[in-house]
């Protein structure tokens, strides 16, 4: 398998696109420029949301407000951010696909985008579910730390994948 | 300036400049601390840059926003201001003459100017237009100026990166 992706690495590093992105000294940094814009808005997002449902912040406005407001801005940052990190695997495919701290990354986005569908999905169906029960309210608040960890974790992996040795 | 290069100068010399640039873990975790909380910083001046706008969260009043947000922006930013320091007191001397560097400066100066304008002229009269869709002329230009101006600071920061070694 490892073999496998080491040779697509080597086959991808070759093709035209991926020499052009190396080779033309300001697309890489603009690229990255990009999905550090997308990652703050993710981010804010995220933390809006988050702060609200564990009670600290924005209490004059219902959950569901804050989900209509924030989730969508989420969703279409995350087709920002994949095809500006696509971009820059294609530059350095062997940097990124064989680097454990970048699959942990992958690995942590998929959680990152099962909390976050979940959450809207609950919030879709009834829009007064987390504030419900106390007990609801104390999942409210685990939902919300899970979010704010994993996704913390997605950007502190983002940054760690240019210093982390690898194959 | 022969005081801004003396003063980083004597940065990099201090136990603090010296401990950062002489490991290898203590930068990458100071700068991945400075991403978290500049991308909160951006990403939530944005929500109200969003809303003078009228692009975003329009069925909120304006203050209302902004008290919900700017507690969480300050903080970030208070942080971005530490971890910003302590990576520039790594290799002082490098940054001040890295011209993307001072870009990055003079542009966190103008976002700075261009709040404070916004803050103590057209905020003033916010309750006037506090729950409207469009906001007046002044507050648009705020919001749509301080949007180029953090999207310059995140470029030219990014700049560094790949300018100072």
């Amino acid at each position: 398998m490892l073999e496998q992706v080491a040779k697509f690495c080597d086959w991808l590093s070759l093709t035209p696109v991926s020499q052009t992105i190396q080779n033309v000294e300001w697309i890489i940094p603009m690229v990255q420029s990009v999905h550090i814009i997308a990652i703050a808005i993710v981010m804010s997002s995220v933390l809006m949301v988050d702060l609200r449902l564990m009670g600290l912040v924005g209490q004059s406005q219902p959950i569901s407000g804050l989900a209509r407001r924030f989730v969508p801005w989420v969703w279409w940052s995350l087709v920002a951010l994949l095809l500006t990190g696509s971009v820059l695997i294609a530059a350095e495919p062997r940097r990124d696909l064989l680097n454990p701290v970048f699959q942990a990354k992958m690995a942590l986005l998929l959680v990152a985008i099962l909390v976050t569908a979940f959450f809207q999905e609950t919030v879709r169906r009834n829009m007064a579910f987390w504030d419900q029960s106390p007990s609801r309210r104390a999942s409210a608040w685990l939902t919300a730390v899970a979010s704010l960890t994993v996704w913390i974790a997605i950007v502190g992996c983002g940054r760690w994948i240019a210093y982390v040795e690898h194959g | 300036m022969p005081f801004l290069q003396s003063f980083c100068q004597w940065l990099e010399n201090t136990a603090v400049g010296q401990f950062i640039s002489g490991s290898t873990w203590a930068f990458p975790t100071i700068e991945t601390v400075h991403v978290l909380v500049l991308v909160i910083v951006v990403g939530s001046i944005a929500i109200v840059d969003l809303r003078l706008l009228g692009v975003a969260s329009n069925n909120r009043p304006v203050s209302q926003l902004s008290n919900d947000v700017l507690p969480i922006t300050w903080t970030a930013f208070v942080l971005a201001l530490i971890t910003g320091g302590l990576l520039f007191s790594s290799k002082a001397t490098h940054y001040l003459g890295n011209w993307p560097f001072r870009f990055k400066m003079a542009l966190l100066a103008l976002a700075g100017l261009n709040m404070l304008l916004f803050h103590f002229l057209t905020y003033r009269g916010v309750s006037g237009w506090d729950d409207q869709r469009v906001t007046p002329r002044a507050a648009r230009l705020a919001g749509f100026l301080s949007l180029a101006f953090w999207t310059g600071v995140i470029v030219f920061g990014r700049w560094i990166g790949f300018t100072v070694r």
